[in-house]
Formats: structure tokens, C-alpha cells, sequence
């Protein structure tokens, strides 16, 4: 399985450029922007083979790769859905109506917190500030927010997911 | 009107871009500063009186005169963009909207430090900035004034914005330089500071965003016209991220010598509490700072109208003060429950505390659940007890201040609405259905402000 897991040519392409932006020998800085591209590329989290894989290309140890991902909430630690819902409830959202909005996606995807649906679409992962506290209540969808929202608009969202009419980056 | 130096251009029209920036007046000052020595600029920042924007509000130019100079040593200028207070989401607006202006001050920052090579550090949700930032250096730099020998001065500058991955404590400024380097971000026991041992054991600065931006309004007026803003030791304006309970809820920048009443009431600002409702508490300075009821927000335990300025949320100290921190500014109406938002930040923070120190690691876990207890009607009398002995014994006995931060707001929180708790604890069934409400600690002064 691990002879599968390389990096498209442009994505090396993209890699070697992000270790240039480091001083001689301290290419291990550029293991979380590595780590973010290979999330992306192989499938939506990090495998132990996709972390062996990123250990073997900045020459460092398997081990100096697991304790980073494992310590940074934006890396997936196994399988998530396709479009991962995350739903911020700190403070400030919780204030504007955060809790009904989670509810809102436990009733209608039939789903618990941290759960997948059984189609693999969908993953509800409640986040905490997501430095968008002025337009709660809001939620994340890949590398965009949406905000302000209501449950006609979350209803929309899934909606536009279930069609593969969102944008995901 | 209150003063505007970094959101003055924010209305125009593709401000964003290079060259609607430029024709605002974008870039002038490096170009004056490049001609000058950079003791000479560092001399301009410390005669500014800015203090750091990130929270702690420590004068900028006194901690770049601590940077170490080592022969042969390379220095660097890391900006802060972590941004993970809750309440706070300034920087996101200044990097999202007017990214010159970050790059403008970090030239011109780096350029006083002696930093050849600088970071943006910026947290890893906000993932579709990078871009907008990477443009606006691309184009910074195709107009000479990145790169190779920068207006002809000699002076040599690459910038390079590098992502995070979600951990609020790689906000605290060693956690950062830890994940730059591709570690977990556990904070370094200090000292050495970063100033000496900094990003890969190089002297190194961290500043915030706002406090990096702040130098291109200082260099452009001098620092002595920048100081002549704002009262006493809070010099120049301020960004305020206002949310919650509010009707405008957004980022302003303000000088600092309007009141706290003026900020939530007037229709410039935040535009007063959404129907008709009353204020009951608000945190001023993101979620770490000490929660305020309403009377002693509005005004100061002598009874003196309380401004937006470091002194005056400071005054009265945390017994009946509170703090500027990083200007999330966080309202809560009558209609809140403060045990509810309390539980809400405890999981927070034990959610993020990186769990080198056992009273932090311990201790916000321990806090979150006898809130959960609490709020969920199942407390008793003794748990409110623990929960204040347990955030006591958190408070300085930790690496980083997470700790203090994780402690602050459980104890103002009881400091304050102590009769709160107590209601949960005495009806464990009505507090289920029913708010507590307004109690001694309702705004004094709604009547006559709020329309
Ligand atoms: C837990 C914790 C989180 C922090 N988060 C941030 C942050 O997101 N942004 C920031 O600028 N400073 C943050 N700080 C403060 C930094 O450690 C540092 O003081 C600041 O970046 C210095 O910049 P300034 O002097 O310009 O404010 C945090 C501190 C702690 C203890
Ligand atoms: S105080 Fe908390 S976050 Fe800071 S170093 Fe200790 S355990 Fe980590
Ligand atoms: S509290 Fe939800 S984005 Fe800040």
C-alpha cells in the first residue's frame, strides 16, 4: 500500500518550495504546511503510511511527524465524510444561537458529535472560536466559513453539498 | 468621530490590491523610513508610546531594544496571526481587507530589527488568507519593495506566511516559535526570551498584526503626533472585534477616549442591546479577561465613567476591573445565563491547554466538569467552593499564562455572579427551563440611553 502514496508531481513541485522557505537545515519547519497538503491529497486525513511518507521526505523520524498531527485539531486522525461540518460553540456563538444550529445537523443527518454519516458524506465536528464571533452563529466547510447563519441557511448548505455544488477550496 | 489611522482606506474599493493602496498613500512610509537609520525608526516607535495589540500591552519599542545583536547571528520578525481568543477577530479583518498595510509595517519592522527574513504565523482555520497575503507580497515585491536590495538601500527582505493547524496556545508567543519549527506547540520555560533565543535559537521578535500595522501610521506622522492620540499611557486607536449581544456587531477602530457606554449605546458603534433588552455583563477584552457586570462596566467603582483604555477597564483591579486584553469585546444581554457562557469558556480552554503543566491540565478538565455539574442543575453548595479553590491553585503556578487565562474568567465569573451559581444549586429544576436573569448588577443608565 505505502508504494501508492506519493505526492503528484506538482504538489512536489509546490513542497520543495515551501522547504526553501527555511534556512539551510531547517527544513523540519515546513512539516505543518506538508502535513495540511498531505490531508488534501490523500484523502481527507493523515494514515500512518501518508505520515511515513512526509517523515521520509524532510528526513526526519515517523515519531517527530505522529506527536505533530496528533497535537493539532486540524489534522484527521482517521476517515472523516466528504464535507466536514463544523459548527463553532464557544462563548460568543453560544450567545447567538450556536446550540440550535448543532441540534438542527444531530436531527436532520441522524448524526451524534464526531460522528460520519453512513453514506460517508457528512462528518459533525463541533469546533471551538473560530475567530468569527462577530457573525454567529457560524460554521466551517473545508477552507471557507459561513456565517450569520439560520437553519434555512444550513438546511441550503447540505443541500448544495448533496448536489457536489459547494466549494471546498 | 474618533480618529481613524488603520481602517481609514477600509471602505475604498480594491484597497486590497497594490496599486489602489499605493495611490492612498500606501507604502510612503517605508520609503521615508528606509531613508532614516533604523535607531532612528526604533526611536519613533518607543516615542509612540503603541503598546502590544496581542493582549499583554507591552511597549513595542521597549521590547525591540531587548533584541539581542550576536556578530554574525540572523535575526527574524515573527507577526503573529494565531488569533484564537474567543471575542476577538481584528486581525482576520486588517489581513483580510488591507493586507498592505500588515506587509507595509513588517517591512518596515523588519527593517529596524535587522530581519532579512520574517513570518507571518497565522492560524490554521483562517485558511483562505495565505492567499491574500501571498498576493499582496507578490506584488509588494514586483514593486521593489520586497526583496533583493529594497529602494536601491541594500536592504534585503523575503516574507513567507506560514499556517497552523489549529492549538490556541500557539498564540502564546514560545508555542509559536516551537510550531514554526515544526514541533507541537508547547511553550518554552522562560527565560531565555525570545528576544535572545528565539526561532531556531535566533534573537527574534513576536508581534501581534495590529501592533506590526500600527508602526506604518507611527513612521507616517511621527511618533510624538502618533502619542498625542488617545489619553495618558494608551497612545494611538485600537481595534475593537464587538460581538454577542449587540445590534452591529463588527470590528472598529477607536481612540481610546470614548466610553464603554458610548461604544455599546451609540449608533457609530455597536448600535445598543437587540430588543429593547438590558445589559447584564460584558467581557471587554477577549474570553481570558475578567467578566464585568454592567454596573461596574459602565462605571468604575468610584462611581467615573469607565473609558476604552488600558487604565480605565483596568481600574479597580480584578476586583471590580477588568482588562483591555485583545479588544474581543463580548456582550451579554438579560436574557444570559453567565454559568452557561463560564462552562462554555472552561471547555475551551480545557480543550486547549497543551498539558505540560498538571495544574492547567488538571485543573481546566476539573473546572469544566463542576460547571457542567452546576449549569446542569446537579451542583451543590461545595461545588462552587471547589470551583474557586480550584482556579486559585491554577493561577501562577503554570509555564504560560493558558493557566491564569483558564483561571480568570471561572473567578470573576464567581467573584461576581456568585447568586447565579447559588440559584442553579438551590432550584435544580427551574434553572433547567427558566434564566436567572437581572439582578443588583443590571446597567444603571440603560433608561436613559438606549432608544
Ligand atoms: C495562551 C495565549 C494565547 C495567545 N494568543 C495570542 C494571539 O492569538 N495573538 C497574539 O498576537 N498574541 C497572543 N498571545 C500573546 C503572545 O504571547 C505575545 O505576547 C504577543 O504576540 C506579543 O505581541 P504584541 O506585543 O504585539 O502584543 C497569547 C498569549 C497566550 C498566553
Ligand atoms: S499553562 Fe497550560 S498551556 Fe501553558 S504550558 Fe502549562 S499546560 Fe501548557
Ligand atoms: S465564538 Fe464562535 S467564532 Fe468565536
Amino acid at each position: 500500500m505505502s508504494e501508492n502514496i506519493v505526492f503528484k508531481t506538482e504538489t512536489l513541485e509546490q513542497v520543495n518550495k515551501i522547504i526553501a522557505r527555511y534556512p539551510e537545515g531547517k527544513q523540519k519547519s515546513a512539516l505543518i504546511p506538508i502535513l495540511h497538503i498531505a490531508q488534501k491529497e490523500f484523502g481527507g486525513w493523515l494514515s500512518v503510511p501518508v505520515m511515513d511518507y512526509v517523515a521520509s521526505i524532510l528526513s526526519i523520524k515517523p515519531i517527530e511527524v505522529y506527536e505533530v498531527a496528533s497535537f493539532y485539531t486540524m489534522f484527521n486522525m482517521k476517515p472523516v465524510g466528504k464535507y466536514v461540518l463544523e459548527v463553532c460553540r464557544t462563548g460568543p456563538c453560544m450567545v447567538c444561537g450556536s446550540e440550535k444550529i448543532l441540534n438542527h445537523i444531530r436531527t436532520k443527518l441522524n448524526i451524534k458529535d464526531g460522528e460520519t454519516t453512513e453514506d460517508g458524506l457528512f462528518t459533525l465536528k463541533p469546533a471551538e472560536c473560530l475567530g468569527a464571533c462577530g457573525y454567529a452563529p457560524m460554521l466551517q466547510l473545508g477552507k471557507f466559513y459561513h456565517e450569520n447563519l439560520t437553519i434555512e441557511k444550513v438546511d441550503e448548505i447540505i443541500d448544495l453539498c448533496r448536489q457536489g455544488a459547494i466549494a471546498l477550496d | 468621530m474618533s480618529k481613524k489611522l488603520l481602517l481609514k482606506d477600509a471602505h475604498i474599493e480594491g484597497i486590497r490590491y497594490f496599486d489602489v493602496y499605493r495611490k492612498q498613500g500606501g507604502y510612503n512610509a517605508v520609503e521615508k523610513a528606509l531613508k532614516m537609520s533604523p535607531d532612528e525608526v526604533l526611536e519613533e516607535v518607543k516615542t509612540s508610546g503603541l503598546r502590544g495589540r496581542g493582549g499583554a500591552g507591552f511597549p513595542t519599542g521597549l521590547k525591540w531594544s531587548f533584541l539581542a545583536k550576536p556578530e554574525g547571528v540572523p535575526r527574524h520578525l515573527v507577526v503573529n496571526a494565531d488569533e484564537s481568543e474567543p471575542g476577538t477577530f481584528k486581525d482576520r479583518y486588517l489581513m483580510e481587507f488591507i493586507p498592505h498595510l500588515l506587509i507595509e509595517g513588517m517591512i518596515i519592522s523588519s527593517y529596524t530589527l535587522g530581519s532579512n527574513l520574517s513570518y507571518i504565523y497565522i492560524r490554521g482555520e483562517y485558511s483562505w488568507i495565505p492567499d491574500i497575503l501571498e498576493e499582496a507580497i507578490e506584488e509588494a515585491k514586483k514593486n521593489g519593495f520586497l526583496g533583493k536590495n529594497i529602494l536601491g538601500t541594500g536592504f534585503d527582505l523575503e516574507i513567507y506566511v506560514q499556517r497552523g493547524a489549529g492549538a490556541y496556545i500557539c498564540g502564546e508567543e514560545t508555542a509559536l516559535l516551537e510550531s514554526l519549527e515544526g514541533k507541537r506547540g508547547n511553550p518554552r520555560i522562560k527565560p531565555p526570551f525570545p528576544a535572545v533565543k528565539g526561532l531556531w535559537g535566533r534573537p527574534t521578535v513576536v508581534n501581534n498584526v495590529e501592533s506590526i500595522a500600527a508602526v506604518v501610521p507611527i513612521i507616517n506622522l511621527t511618533g510624538a503626533e502618533y502619542a498625542k492620540i488617545g489619553v495618558g499611557r494608551s497612545t494611538g486607536t485600537k481595534l475593537i472585534s464587538a460581538c454577542g449581544n449587540i445590534n452591529k456587531p463588527g470590528v472598529y477602530e477607536i481612540d481610546m477616549t470614548i466610553t464603554v457606554e458610548e461604544f455599546i449605546y451609540s449608533d457609530e458603534y455597536c448600535g445598543g442591546i437587540p430588543n429593547g433588552k438590558r445589559l447584564k455583563a460584558c467581557i471587554p477584552g477577549g474570553s481570558s479577561v475578567p467578566i464585568v457586570p454592567a454596573n461596574l462596566l459602565l462605571k468604575t467603582i468610584a462611581g467615573e465613567p469607565r473609558y476604552m483604555n488600558y487604565e480605565s477597564l483596568a481600574d479597580g483591579g480584578f476586583a471590580t476591573g477588568t482588562m483591555m486584553g485583545s479588544g474581543g469585546f463580548i456582550v451579554l444581554d438579560e436574557d444570559q445565563s453567565v454559568v452557561e457562557h463560564t462552562l462554555t469558556l472552561a471547555r475551551f480552554y480545557a480543550h486547549e491547554s497543551c498539558g505540560q503543566c498538571t495544574p492547567c491540565r488538571e485543573g481546566t478538565g476539573w473546572m469544566y466538569r463542576i460547571l457542567k455539574k452546576i449549569y446542569s442543575g446537579k451542583g451543590t453548595m461545595a461545588d462552587i467552593d471547589l470551583l474557586w479553590d480550584v482556579q486559585r491553585k491554577i493561577e501562577g503556578n503554570t509555564i504560560c499564562p493558558l493557566g491564569d487565562a483558564a483561571a480568570w474568567p471561572v473567578a470573576a465569573a464567581i467573584r461576581h455572579f456568585r447568586d447565579e451559581f447559588e440559584w442553579y444549586v438551590k432550584n435544580p429544576e427551574l434553572s433547567q427551563t427558566q434564566n436567572y436573569g437581572l439582578a443588583h448588577y443590571a446597567d444603571p443608565i440603560v433608561s436613559t440611553t438606549q432608544n
